[in-house]
């Protein structure tokens, strides 16, 4: 069984973002970039399913500039056999990323595309629902566990009131949630090894899909400031301060 | 042309989120028309027709529905953008809502806005990135926009004093994809975190599962919310639907108390618009303290203590 995996670029977690000031977005010069957190997850689980047998073929997909073959390299070194990327310098937005995917499953035919619930950059939680609906397959979103057996998933999602249990048949998009797995790090043999698994280039144009996005950003500002920094000497004046002052208690 | 808002609910009820939701549709513009979909949803629609500013309430029943999944609930609107001319389709982003709606998109072929905290036009959102260091103001020319609404961003819509019609519509056919096999929903006693006035949050500094229940005292006391970062959670101590941030709950009340809590960006994520932030923490380093109103630097094991004591 083939499973895909998306994998996207994103700002580093660590990074303290800084807005420009003529508004119109991050800045992202210079800064660390690396594989969305969500996604090292669905990477690790894919190889996870892997090294139990259930697994045969784990393709990393990432779509974006020549500067994600850099996160598909860390995908081949932490496990997946051989990657492809969609190279565009478009602004992708999720709809458009679903259906590049649509496409790369349509041709690959894996049995589980397993990927993020969300990119740390976009906050969108989008991409693995749009593609299930593009595809017609059922979707488990925010998994925090996962059962392959007999061509049928038990999954284990994380809901607002706390977990739910859920069965489906394959094919399946599956998006990770944090507590799914803790991800390996990429040895140093891997890393090496990685550079010479395949890594495929192709282009929306040649999978046949418009990537114009339908979203505007008209403006990015930052949120306003929060005054901080009061400090307290005893639970006392705490407690006075609650009642008496902030008028919260 | 209307707005269809996909209904948060539990066929008894309606979950709070659904309000706010409401409210930003009524920003928007346009009749309101409320999509229950459930099994004995009864109650739940009734609870639908009586809120202030909504014109219909569509009830869809059926067996499969009773513990819905996103498949069978999406196509049940698909079917009725696609049939009744919505101009909007909107949903609160609880887990339930951001499953459904980018599906719903896709099917529509159009873009979805998803955690909008403010309306500016009727194709015009703000909505935050970056784990909310920034606000993106985003324009959608599709002809159908289908979005998630943050429920901090938008008073509820008032429960009662509405006095629309509900009308029974059949739900589209059992996709036959996904079943809900099991469910471990925490037992609540207390309020539920995303609508409570007071929370009180616990960190890596709690230490164990147990030390939680020093906080379940000081709750107590205050008719609060229990919260946690992610440190938290990932150790075990308390369950996932407790986690407060960025990819967690994200939270607004009245008073926010952060305990043992560092102040990670992503845990900032989840609480900076709450009115008054309390942090106690033994770090006086801890970035929690830039945004906290009332910072106690000290012990929490002491500290929480005597807290719970001083409100008598």
């Amino acid at each position: 069984m083939k499973i895909l995996v998306p994998v996207k670029r994103v700002i580093d977690y660590n990074v303290k973002v800084r807005v420009k000031p003529d508004g119109s977005g991050v800045d992202t010069a210079n800064v660390k970039m690396s594989m969305n957190p969500f996604d090292e997850i669905a990477v690790e689980e894919a190889v996870r399913m892997k090294e139990k047998g259930v697994a045969t073929e784990i393709i990393a997909v990432s779509c974006g500039t020549v500067a994600s073959q850099e996160t598909l390299r860390t995908a081949l070194a932490l496990g997946a056999d051989r990657a492809i990327l969609i190279e565009t310098d478009a602004d992708l937005q999720p709809l458009a990323v679903a259906k590049l995917l649509k496409a790369v499953v349509d041709k690959e035919q894996p049995q589980i595309v397993i990927l993020g619930k969300q990119a740390i950059d976009d906050d969108a939680n989008q991409t693995g629902q749009m593609l299930a609906g593009l595809l017609g397959w059922a979707q488990t979103t925010s998994a925090s566990k996962i059962e392959i057996a007999n061509g049928r998933a038990t999954v284990k999602r994380e809901v607002d009131g706390g977990m739910e249990t859920v069965e489906t048949s394959l094919p399946l998009v599956i998006t990770t949630d944090l507590r799914l797995n803790e991800p390996r790090y990429a040895t140093l043999p891997n890393i090496m090894k990685a550079k010479k698994k395949p890594m495929e280039t192709t282009n929306p144009a040649a999978l046949g899909v418009d990537v114009a996005p339908r979203l505007t950003t008209l403006k990015v500002v930052e949120p306003p400031k929060r005054q901080g920094g009061g400090k307290v000497a005893d639970v006392k004046e705490l407690v006075a301060k609650l009642r008496g002052e902030a008028k919260v208690i | 042309m209307p707005t269809l808002i996909l209904a948060d609910h539990d066929n008894a009820s309606l979950k709070p989120a659904t309000l706010n939701a409401i409210t930003a549709a009524q920003q928007i513009g346009g009749d309101l028309h409320v999509l229950v979909a459930g099994a004995n949803a009864g109650p739940a629609a009734q609870a639908a027709a009586q809120v202030q500013g909504v014109a219909k309430v569509l009830h869809a029943e059926a067996a499969y529905l009773a513990a819905p999944v996103a498949e069978n609930v999406a196509a049940t609107i698909v079917a009725l953008v696609k049939a009744g001319g919505y101009s909007h389709v909107l949903a609160a982003a609880t887990g339930f809502g951001k499953s459904v709606a980018p599906r719903v998109a896709a099917l529509l072929d159009v873009a979805q806005v998803s955690e909008i905290i403010s309306v500016v036009s009727a194709d015009t959102f703000v909505r935050p990135i970056y784990a909310g260091a920034a606000f993106a103001t985003v324009q959608s020319k599709d002809a159908v926009k289908v979005i998630t609404v943050r429920a901090t961003g938008f008073d509820a819509a008032p429960a009662t004093g509405g006095t629309a019609a509900i009308e029974t519509i059949a739900a589209a056919p059992d996709t036959g994809l996904t079943k809900v096999t099991g469910q471990e929903l925490t037992k609540l006693d207390r309020p539920e975190l995303t609508s409570a006035r007071i929370v009180i949050s616990g960190g890596r500094g709690l230490g164990s599962g147990e030390n939680f229940k020093m906080l379940e005292a000081l709750a107590e006391k205050l008719n609060a919310a229990i919260g946690a970062s992610r440190a938290a959670v990932d150790a075990g101590y308390v369950p996932n639907d407790y986690q407060v941030g960025q990819t967690g709950k994200i939270v607004a009340p009245d008073l926010y108390i952060a305990i043992g809590i560092s102040g990670a960006i992503q845990h900032l994520a989840g609480m900076k618009d709450s009115k008054v932030i309390v942090a106690i923490n033994k770090d006086p380093d801890a970035p929690i303290f830039q945004i906290a109103d009332y910072g106690l630097v000290g012990d929490l094991f002491e500290l929480v203590p005597q807290l719970t004591a001083e409100l008598g």
